[in-house]
């Protein structure tokens, strides 16, 4: 009755993604967590997506994963961002409700008749030293199964500091959880620390908004889901604030009391979400930061300072928010904090997630020196399907660079290992332009379907999608439009006149022309109103940018030439004398899978590389 | 960095230096298209393997070189893939015009061991040789890595960092923009983005044409002789060279063809080029001469202007002086058969009167061209490329920022303009070393307040 085929260890992002990943794929899934009020609790901000981030949402959603869909059900705002910019930087946000979001992940847990509940601390790993068996909990209750994925977020030897104080924590209020990093440790993991931070949470009540900036959201409102989730009818709004020398001046009073700065935080933070102490120690120069206030719910008058995270000491929080425009008369719910937190490198583990060392054991989330839901839960879809599919016999499922952000991720995080927390940024990604949040669904849903996890629904939809995609490029390559009929509104945009008729996809290749702009004026028989907004939005990006994504796809393919070239997990590299000596320490140590992953390693050489073309490439 | 292994790639298969004949070797599966768009002669699209043609390498309708090209199809060669082989005459330049010309049809350089490569993967070598190809590849990689670091003297490395370093600066300031648009950073306005696009280009626009004096130094200064019939310019060579070499006699047009010879002063190799007299042709043959030595004096680097200072042709050798003035070839101006004058050896204003015949004077004169070398090509900037696939990365970045250029003019999304960023510092990169996109992100985090 112990046995299951997946556990899964933390009710996080990541967490939530695993069992839902294997669960739907056919495991009996056992989640395990030290309490079950707070599955999918937002512990930093109350929103999903942004930069980047809101790609990674669009492709978890595409493969059949949750976030998109809870996300869509619980926000109370949608934005999306860098519209000014090109195509492959739209990126999709949302403001959440925190409580909806994780009741509404519990509920979709709960109605999967494959996960089953365990409220305790796993403390223990029962394993034969090189095959996982199952966990052990802090009341002795073992539990059974061939994988078991580890989510352990901010938990592990979490210690959170406020000025001098600190104490043992997994999340403000919450127990830190003990055990696992000395078990992980006994089989031969190397471990290290990491440091986050949060802001203060205030009472909404008494802020003064009319000093503020409102930040609405957009008018159309998107949404994350490629299923028929409802957009938004009604929204709230977020306000812009900004910090003042008078509040740097007072937070400088509390830098000796400073966690960061006297030394009790060892653990490495990161450089683009530091805290309010750490901006303007670094940059003194500037005499104000840019502070978001983002309601926390429908409801709830809880407000969310983003922008202000800091651990210092308390009353000089209080004292320094006082000062922000709009927050005289603050009341805090909630100080901020600093915490530290047990991690593992991940240049310990395949790019399946599991780790090197002991089969059948995976890892995802903050545990692997990540940041940032979005980025945890699709390492959580993608432990959770791999460990399915190890359970099932199966081939193992690995996403790369040109096909998703979550395989930049993955591949990232593997390959070059992370020295602080990890969060994903387009420019990381080689091939934004192909990795756009419109064509998620096109890049992965496929694959999602296949490996048994998105749904025929799913299908259905993208095929739809697809075949309207092809017709409408096909009417737009066919039809033409005579000048006396296009001239005016190309006149209206700003753009020089025609002389002879034009096919439509002609005029569009223009900057200033989009198709909404050709739709008004068409008085050929093209019924554009067939098209969903989406397919159109797509076929734009195709013909405006052609010559771009093309030439992409090229890079694309020649980067997948080396990555189909399969290294051996036995293969000596001793035995090739000619390989360079950092060359072969770094290879030996990491043991990559294929030789593109070997090129993306620190200290190999083009040189390294040919040499193992020459042993590998035949 | 590393390079594709479907790519078709060229070079020089016979050792450089000046040989009677240079192989340049074509390999991949655009090997005959290329020569073949730059080939006058048969379609050798249309030719069977193992076979050899001859005909003309063109550039537009100028021609080159006069070749014969070996074409083997694959796998029927050494590396398993279409070659061709081209046989050009042995002047380094003509060599070097040719793979260029090639480059441009889409053929990149190979690495060194390339070749051997290609052969070993495409099954044309045992598998016992695994590990000779392998430490060839090594080697031959350190080896021209260390040829590479020798070239970098006079601050190439330096400047290409600086470039690097400017690039990097000039893409996260766009990057920033892109992953951290939502915040509260004071972005690059597109009129300075443009400035510091310029200013890269116009570095690396001096580094290519810095490519003409690197060569000077790896092969030796072109250096041509010219001047009216019967100055004396074959006397002066034959001097220079202490040989018989050209046919003097004292008939005007006897040198019809240009003659090159390798003279070493003081370590700097010259390669001496004889050439027809400059004057109206009175026949085809001597016409033909004449068309040669113009192209000659328009490569040069040097240039050995001879005249006869017995001989009243003022109004002649001041058209030709002007006309060399205009080019701005450097060069040397000689008022020869001085001793008929019987004025001894002396500098009237930019002229040198000397008489060719003698020893003393030609031994004066060689210090001379040393010297004008050293002085004047050598001022043309202290950086020198002198590796042709630096010269092609370099190139293949100005092309890129070309397109950086023509993007920010055009309004294009910035993220398709970072397509072009990338494709520079990566061409830079293959040069110094990769530049990844930790690079960037590493310099926004050191020099943008950002974050929430």
């Amino acid at each position: 009755m112990n046995k299951y085929d997946v556990i899964v260890v933390g009710a996080g992002h990541a967490g939530c993604e695993a069992a839902h990943a294997a669960a739907t794929m056919g495991g009996k899934v056992m989640l395990v967590t030290m309490n079950m009020e707070t599955i999918a609790k937002m512990s930093c901000n109350p929103a999903m997506g942004g930069v980047a981030k809101g790609q990674i949402l669009r492709e978890i959603d595409a493969l059949g994963g949750m976030s998109g869909i809870i996300s869509d059900r619980t926000m109370i705002q949608f934005r999306m961002l860098n519209r000014s910019k090109g195509p492959a930087m739209w990126s999709p946000r949302a403001q959440s409700d925190r409580q909806l979001f994780s009741n509404e992940w519990r509920l979709t847990l709960e109605r999967n008749p494959n996960v089953d509940f365990y409220q305790d601390m796993a403390i223990d790993i029962i394993s034969d030293g090189q095959n996982i068996q199952g966990i052990r909990t802090s009341i002795g209750v073992e539990y059974f199964a061939p994988t078991v994925v580890l989510t352990s977020g901010t938990f592990m030897n979490g210690l959170i500091h406020i000025g001098r104080k600190q104490f043992g924590g997994g999340r403000m209020g919450e127990r830190q959880s003990v055990g696992l990093t000395k078990a992980l440790e006994g089989l031969g993991f190397e471990s290290g620390r990491m440091k986050t931070g949060t802001p203060p949470r205030v009472d909404g009540r008494s802020l003064d908004y009319s000093v503020m900036e409102e930040q609405p959201g957009d008018e159309n409102p998107g949404k994350f889901s490629f299923t028929d989730t409802p957009p938004l009818a009604n929204q709230r709004s977020c306000f812009i604030t900004y910090t003042n020398p008078e509040v740097h001046d007072i937070l400088r009073k509390g830098f000796d009391d400073s966690p960061l700065f006297n030394g009790s935080i060892q653990g490495v933070g990161p450089r683009y979400c530091p805290s309010v102490e750490d901006k303007i120690n670094r940059f003194a120069e500037r005499e104000r930061h840019q502070i978001f206030v983002e309601p926390e719910g429908w409801d709830t008058v809880e407000i969310y300072v983003n922008g202000f995270s800091t651990s210092l000491p308390q009353h000089i929080q209080d004292e320094a928010i006082r000062k922000i425009k709009g927050f005289e008369n603050v009341k805090i719910f909630r100080p901020g904090y600093a915490i530290e937190y047990d991690y593992f490198p991940p240049l310990q583990l395949h790019h399946t997630l599991e780790t090197k060392l002991v089969k059948g054991l995976f890892f995802a989330g903050q545990i692997n020196g990540t940041t940032g839901y979005e980025e945890a839960a699709c390492q959580g879809l993608m432990a959770g399907i791999n460990a399915s599919l190890q359970v099932q016999n199966k081939d193992p499922f690995i996403l790369d660079r040109g096909e998703a952000y979550i395989g930049v991720l993955i591949d990232d995080l593997i390959t070059k290992g992370t020295d602080e927390p990890y969060r994903m940024f387009t420019s990381r990604a080689e091939y934004r332009i192909l990795l756009r949040q419109d064509n998620a669904d096109m890049r992965l849903t496929e694959k999602g379907y296949k490996i048994g996890l998105a749904g025929d629904e799913r299908m259905k939809r993208l095929e739809t999608k697809k075949s309207n995609i092809i017709e409408l490029e096909k009417i737009l390559k066919r039809e033409s439009v005579a000048p006396e009929t296009i001239n005016p509104i190309l006149g209206e945009k700003g753009t020089a006149p025609i002389k002879h008729a034009y096919k439509l996809d002609k005029i569009l290749l223009r900057p200033q022309i989009q198709l909404s702009d050709i739709e008004g004026v068409n008085n050929i028989s093209v019924g554009f109103s067939q098209f969903s907004e989406e397919e159109k939005e797509e076929v734009q990006i195709r013909i405006k940018y052609e010559g771009y994504i093309e030439k992409e796809k090229e890079h694309v393919e020649k980067m997948r030439k080396l990555e189909h070239i399969q290294i051996h997990s036995d293969f000596d590299y001793d035995q090739v004398s000619s390989l360079s000596n950092e060359g072969r320490e770094k290879l030996k140590n990491l043991q990559p899978a294929t030789l593109g992953q070997a090129s993306r390693i620190s200290g190999i050489s083009a040189s390294d590389i040919s040499v193992l073309l020459v042993f590998l490439g035949r | 960095m590393f390079r594709n292994t479907n790519d078709t790639i060229v070079a020089l298969a016979t050792p450089p230096g000046v040989g009677a004949i240079g192989v340049i070797r074509l390999s991949g599966s655009r090997a005959i298209d290329c020569i073949n768009a730059v080939f006058r002669g048969n379609d050798l699209t249309q030719v069977d393997g193992y076979t050899v043609h001859f005909g003309k390498i063109i550039d537009g309708k100028r021609v080159v070189d006069e070749v014969l090209v070996s074409v083997f199809k694959a796998p029927k060669s050494y590396t398993g893939e279409d070659i061709a082989e081209i046989s050009c005459h042995g002047s380094p330049y003509i060599l070097q015009e040719v793979i260029e010309l090639l480059i441009a049809q889409g053929a990149r350089v190979a690495e060194p061991g390339e070749f051997t490569l290609r052969a070993f993967l495409n099954g044309k070598m045992d598998l016992s040789q695994a590990e000779a190809v392998a430490d060839l590849i090594a080697s031959t990689s350190e080896a021209s890595h260390k040829l590479a670091m020798d070239q970098m003297r006079g601050g190439f490395k330096k400047r290409i960092e600086a470039l690097r370093e400017e690039l990097i600066h000039f893409a996260s300031m766009i990057e920033l923009e892109l992953d951290f648009g939502e915040e509260d950073v004071e972005f690059a306005d597109r009129g300075e983005l443009t400035r510091l696009v310029n200013e890269i280009l116009k570095i690396i626009n001096e580094l290519v044409n810095s490519f003409r004096y690197g060569n000077v130094l790896k092969h030796g200064v072109y250096t041509v002789i010219a001047g009216r019939p019967n100055a004396g310019k074959s006397t002066l060579l034959n001097k220079l060279l202490n040989e018989e070499r050209a046919i003097v006699s004292e008939i005007e047009g006897t040198t019809r063809d240009t003659i090159e010879d390798v003279l070493n002063i003081e370590g700097l190799t010259f390669r001496l080029v004889d050439t027809a007299g400059i004057r109206e042709a009175t026949d085809q043959i001597e016409q033909k001469g004449i068309e040669r030595t113009m192209d000659s004096v328009l490569k040069s680097s040097l240039l050995i202007y001879v005249y006869d200072s017995a001989r009243l042709e003022a109004e002649n050798v001041q058209k030709d002086l002007e006309m060399l003035d205009a080019s701005r070839i450097p060069h040397i101006t000689i008022a020869n058969k001085s001793d008929l004058l019987n004025i001894g050896p002396s500098q009237v204003e930019e002229h040198w009167y000397m008489s060719a015949r003698d020893d003393e004077d030609v031994q004066d004169l060689k210090s001379h061209m040393f010297e004008k070398v050293v002085n004047e090509i050598q001022t043309d900037g202290d950086v020198v490329v002198g590796n042709l696939r630096h010269l092609q990365s370099l190139k293949e970045s100005k092309g890129a920022l070309e397109r950086v250029l023509n993007g920010l003019d055009n309004e294009t999304p910035s993220d398709l303009v970072t397509m072009d960023i990338r494709e520079a510092l990566y061409q830079l990169g293959l040069i110094t070393g990769e530049v990844t996109t930790d690079d960037l992100l590493e310099n926004i985090f050191r020099n943008f307040c950002i974050g929430k």
